[in-house]
């Protein structure tokens, strides 16, 4: 009961100081619009890449979807830099909150984030003539798997955040694991026109298991079964991530 | 009954023992302060004292809790003003008093009555629902002093209150800090490294050297523990340690210590031994700019139990983050 509450009011501090950056909102909206018309134009002559979607934009929307939930939850960890080095953390240690829920608010506002940029795409989409094969299913899919993978990456970049503590090393650490995992995914192009051993390394990619099953909702509109299990390996690697942010917190504690 | 107990904490990180041994009590109801040069180990003992850090050994109890042991009660009792300001930026003064508010167990309108009654008692009523970016530095402090008082704490940490304030400022969060303890029936620890602070603001102080509490007691009381009077030669030319040398040969002086071209000694009585101080000088080739005598002050208490003067320690150390 405490964790949920506290963690909620710490959401719900974060969310508001963000609706107070306009230009930061202009751009949390633009930007995936900007990704799927600019790829969905690059693209769209290559009929191979698409597997066996209609059109190019409608393969592109899941992708889309899971690389912005993706690149939001690693840099995630820039707010909880910015909250130690103004002594935020500190001032809440001396209170009675909750540990955890200073370390899960951060996960939970990126997937948050994450799931309202995913309904501004699908809005974009939608005006693009992209179908929901899956129907209703299909839709919510979409958005679980947009909050999963934000949450999975957020984790470790709270992780990355408490351990090194630096806005550059933050950076650093982003940007390294940030365009492999996206290229070694099926955001851009079918898994059967990726080299072969990309195709091996994706089956490991969290990022990958994401752009399946919103593909599989989306496009597909079936295969449902794979949808679960990979819903269910992205909720237990949540939980993995969300421990190991928890287990840097506490040792950042130790560093008092 | 007493409101904070510390009883020989030790505190190490990594190779540096920050601290080795700090006992020390403070009775309810009173200012309490912790004086010391950076680095002497007082914002560590204020960490443990507000449960944010544990100690390798020694024990604290805090408002009747044990730190270690029942740290979330005491986290209820206290409030803890932190040295640099811990508040949230980019919400409004409001937003910050709410939330802390709300995490300290305040809820409804009990809350937001408090909040009201706190804005106006620290003086930014005006400026509640301004985003905190836009304050002043001083605003920025009674915000974070605020912050700290929303539950109605018993105890007040209060982590070098008036560092980065101009004098005007700091001589106005003296009066303010007095105010508080009144009005709010609080006690208060406070650090600090200014001798004049501790002397003005503190009813008892407790003087910490390297990571160990080395006196405690009433300003006056330290002061009037320290027979005679303080002796100050400024010289003229550069025979520092000759000059020491001689003034130490002569009976009566006590504590001969150097600063510069300062040099500092005690007496039984300053009038009659100035003559006699100063002849000796002449008579060692070393000609004195200016002499003066006083009543010791904490700075000369410093100096009797540490053997070192307070600024040069202040300079030489750097306070652990």
């Amino acid at each position: 009961m405490k964790l949920a509450a506290h963690t909620w009011w710490m959401v719900v501090r974060q969310f508001r100081n963000l609706m107070r950056e306009p230009i930061w909102i202009a751009l949390l909206l633009i930007q995936p619009m900007i990704w799927l018309l600019l790829y969905g134009q690059l693209f769209s002559r290559v009929p191979s890449l698409r597997g066996g979607a209609s059109t190019y934009v409608e393969f592109l929307l899941p992708g889309i979807v899971v690389m912005n939930a993706f690149f939001g939850g690693t840099w995630a960890g820039m707010a909880m830099i910015t909250d130690l080095d103004r002594h935020v953390v500190d001032r809440f240690l001396a209170t009675p909150a909750s540990r955890l829920s200073i370390v899960l608010s951060q996960v939970v506002r990126s997937g948050l984030i994450a799931l309202i940029q995913a309904i501004v795409i699908l809005l974009v989409g939608f005006a693009l003539g992209v179908r929901v094969h899956g129907g209703v299913l299909g839709v919510l899919v979409l958005l679980v798997t947009a909050a999963l993978v934000s949450m999975v990456f957020a984790g470790i970049s709270n992780g990355i955040a408490l351990l090194v503590r630096r806005e550059a090393t933050m950076i650093a650490a982003a940007n390294f694991v940030g365009l492999p995992l996206m290229f070694l995914s099926s955001i851009l192009i079918a898994q059967r026109v990726m080299p072969h051993w990309m195709q091996v390394v994706s089956r490991f990619n969290p990022v990958n298991w994401g752009v399946q099953a919103a593909r599989d909702a989306v496009v597909r509109g079936g295969n449902w079964g794979s949808v679960g299990v990979h819903l269910l390996l992205l909720v237990a690697v949540t939980l993995a991530t969300a421990s190991f942010a928890t287990w840097t917190f506490r040792s950042y504690q130790r560093t008092l | 009954m007493d409101a904070i107990v510390a009883e020989g904490l030790e505190k190490r990180y990594g190779r540096v023992q920050a601290l080795a041994g700090v006992t020390f009590s403070v009775r309810e109801g009173e200012i309490f302060g912790l004086l010391g040069p950076n680095g002497a180990g007082k914002s560590t003992t204020v960490r443990v004292l507000t449960t944010l850090t544990k100690p390798n050994a020694g024990r604290a109890v805090v408002a009747g809790h044990d730190v270690v042991r029942e740290p979330n009660r005491v986290r209820r009792s206290i409030g803890y003003v932190p040295q640099e300001s811990g508040v949230d930026r980019e919400a409004t003064g409001r937003e910050n008093l709410l939330l802390q508010g709300r995490i300290q167990g305040v809820r409804g309108a009990e809350l937001s009555a408090r909040v009201d009654e706190l804005l106006h008692l620290v003086g930014i009523a005006d400026a509640a629902d301004r985003v905190v970016r836009g304050y002043s530095g001083g605003m920025k402090r009674r915000l974070d002093i605020a912050l700290g008082l929303v539950h109605r704490p018993s105890v007040l940490f209060l982590d070098e209150p008036t560092t980065g304030l101009d004098p005007e400022a700091r001589a106005a969060m003296w009066v303010e800090v007095q105010r508080l303890a009144e009005q709010e029936r609080l006690t208060i620890l406070l650090t600090t490294h200014y001798l004049e602070e501790a002397d003005q603001l503190a009813e008892r102080v407790a003087i910490v050297s390297r990571g160990a509490v080395v006196a405690e007691g009433q300003p006056e009381e330290l002061k009037r523990g320290l027979r005679g009077e303080a002796v100050t030669v400024e010289l003229d030319d550069g025979l520092a340690e000759r000059a020491a040398g001689i003034v130490r040969t002569l009976a009566g002086a006590e504590e001969t210590s150097l600063d510069g071209r300062i040099l500092r000694t005690r007496v039984p009585n300053g009038a009659q031994a100035i003559p006699g101080i100063l002849s000796a000088l002449e008579g060692g080739g070393i000609r004195v700019a200016s002499v003066t005598t006083h009543r010791p002050s904490l700075d000369d208490v410093y100096l009797h139990y540490t053997g070192r003067a307070f600024a040069d320690e202040d300079a030489a150390a750097e306070e652990p983050e």
